[in-house]
């Protein structure tokens, strides 16, 4: 069974049709890597994912269980993804404990006392054990960074959607928060990541999704496709990443 | 004419502050719920609601506060409903209140970024526990400076009251001047006592503006 499985999704902004007929497996573990230019759907793919935009047709199924619609809450949604994005997204007025500790409490109505050693090993687990009572506004980008993703870990999440997560970050921090994500796909999770980071797709990546105007213009294995392009379309876009 | 010390002057409008004072406090906690339940049914998903409160808030701010107690006094007992001056003023300035703080809590609610929702969202929280537990925490931040500020045009639009009939501060300098006619006095000290109720708010709200003006840290 794959833990995502998406058939023949389209989805339109009004008369602008994004995504053009997406088929797409993903198995448990594995990294997905999906690069293309600026407007080729990469985060809409990911956002219909889960369901932050609703799809016009097409399926949708993440770890068995088929999201359409209204059919799934976000409570329900949660266990299965997660999600991090560009902008971290952090709530300001809460320490970082809190941030990564809210979502159970609050969703799953766990107490404190059994959120907290959790929360506290998540944050260890991103190098931050020490920041569990700083705030959000006294960290740099690429530690706001890791406690989105140990946020997104409390809820233990079968699959992590990952938009652009390093872009907005000085490029002195991409690295630290590169690291945590390859811990996490050592350790077995499995990954959507839509990226410019080539090295890392290439590395750490199991396989490369390349879209174009809305459709997968070409897949494979991450190397495979990274080093020996098919298509035209994707040799000039890696040409234009060089 | 009677003759009226200095001090006789003041110590009948220091009693008449407390009306003032009274009208001002009742309007503005009154005004506060009415407007919080509205800031509720404005941000709601209801478009019936929102629609409803848009026009609410509207009218409020769109006719004169003296035309909207006139209304509430006179219209009223036309109708044959008699309220007293003081419930009408109250009844007044409580809406008066409510639409304008609904207006400033509604904005204060929508700068609140998207991505704060999408991020409650994908932890899987509800609607009504993103407010609660993401968004009213930083809204109440944003919010608080005009709300202070706005509650100095309370204390001021109570002196509307006067006109009805409604024996506030204002009234009460009306009533002494046709008594004492002392007019620069009389109302040069009126003058002061509203300066010194509206003053310290207005200091207050600028000095809660600088302070909370750095997002996203404490
Ligand atoms: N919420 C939205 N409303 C309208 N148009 C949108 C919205 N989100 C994305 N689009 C449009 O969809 C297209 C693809 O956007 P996106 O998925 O963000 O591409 P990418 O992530 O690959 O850069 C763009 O033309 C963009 O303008
Ligand atoms: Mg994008």
């Amino acid at each position: 069974m794959s833990m995502v499985r998406v058939d023949a999704l389209y989805k339109s902004f009004g008369a602008n049709q994004v995504l053009k007929g997406i088929d797409l497996r993903i198995q448990e573990g594995e990294v997905v890597s999906i690069i293309g230019r600026s407007g080729s759907g990469k985060s809409t793919l990911l956002r219909c994912l889960n369901q932050l935009e609703l799809h016009d047709s097409g399926s949708i199924e993440i770890n068995g269980k088929r999201l359409d619609g209204e059919a799934m809450s976000a409570r329900q949604l949660s266990e299965h993804v997660g999600m991090i994005f560009q902008s971290f997204n952090l709530f300001p007025h809460r320490r970082v404990g809190e941030n990564v500790m809210l979502a159970p409490m609050v969703v799953r109505g766990e107490s404190r006392e059994a959120v907290e050693p959790r929360a506290r090993a998540l944050l260890e687990s991103v190098g931050l054990g020490e920041k569990f009572d700083a705030w959000p506004g006294q960290l740099s980008g690429g530690q706001q960074q890791r406690v989105a993703i140990a946020r997104a870990l409390a809820m233990a999440p079968k699959v992590l959607l990952c938009d652009e997560i390093t872009s907005a970050l000085d490029p002195e921090l991409v690295g630290e928060v590169l690291r945590v994500l390859e811990k996490l796909a050592v350790d077995g999770m499995t990954l959507v990541l839509v990226t410019h980071e080539m090295r890392f797709a290439r590395e750490v990546g199991s396989r490369v999704v390349f879209m174009h105007q809305g459709k997968i213009h070409e897949q494979g294995d991450a190397k495979r496709v990274l080093d020996d392009p098919q298509t035209p379309e994707l040799k000039q876009f890696l040409a234009s990443t060089r | 004419m009677i003759d009226f010390t200095l001090w006789d002057i003041l110590g009948h409008l220091l009693r008449a502050l407390r009306w003032t004072l009274a009208l001002s406090i009742i309007a503005f906690v009154g005004g506060g719920l009415v407007g919080a339940l509205l800031t509720w049914w404005r941000t709601s998903q209801i478009k019936a609601l929102q629609l409803l409160v848009r026009g609410y808030v509207e009218l409020f701010q769109g006719t004169p506060l003296l035309m909207q107690l006139f209304l509430i006094f006179f219209g009223l007992s036309a109708l044959g409903i008699n309220l007293s001056a003081w419930t009408a003023a109250t009844i007044a300035l409580t809406l008066f209140t409510s639409a304008f703080v609904c207006d400033i809590w509604r904005g204060s609610i929508e700068a609140i970024p998207a991505g704060q929702w999408q991020a409650a969202r994908v932890l899987g929280m509800s609607r009504l526990q993103t407010l609660r537990h993401v968004v009213l925490g930083q809204a109440v931040r944003i919010a608080i400076a005009p709300t202070v500020g706005f509650s100095v045009q309370v204390i001021k639009g109570t002196a509307l009251a006067s006109v009805i009939g409604f024996t506030e501060l204002t009234r009460t300098a009306t009533m002494l001047n046709n008594a004492a006619f002392m007019p620069f006095t009389i109302f040069g000290l009126l003058a002061l006592c509203y300066f010194c109720l509206c003053y310290p708010l207005s200091r207050y709200a600028r000095y809660l503006e600088k302070r909370l003006d750095v997002h996203g840290s404490r």
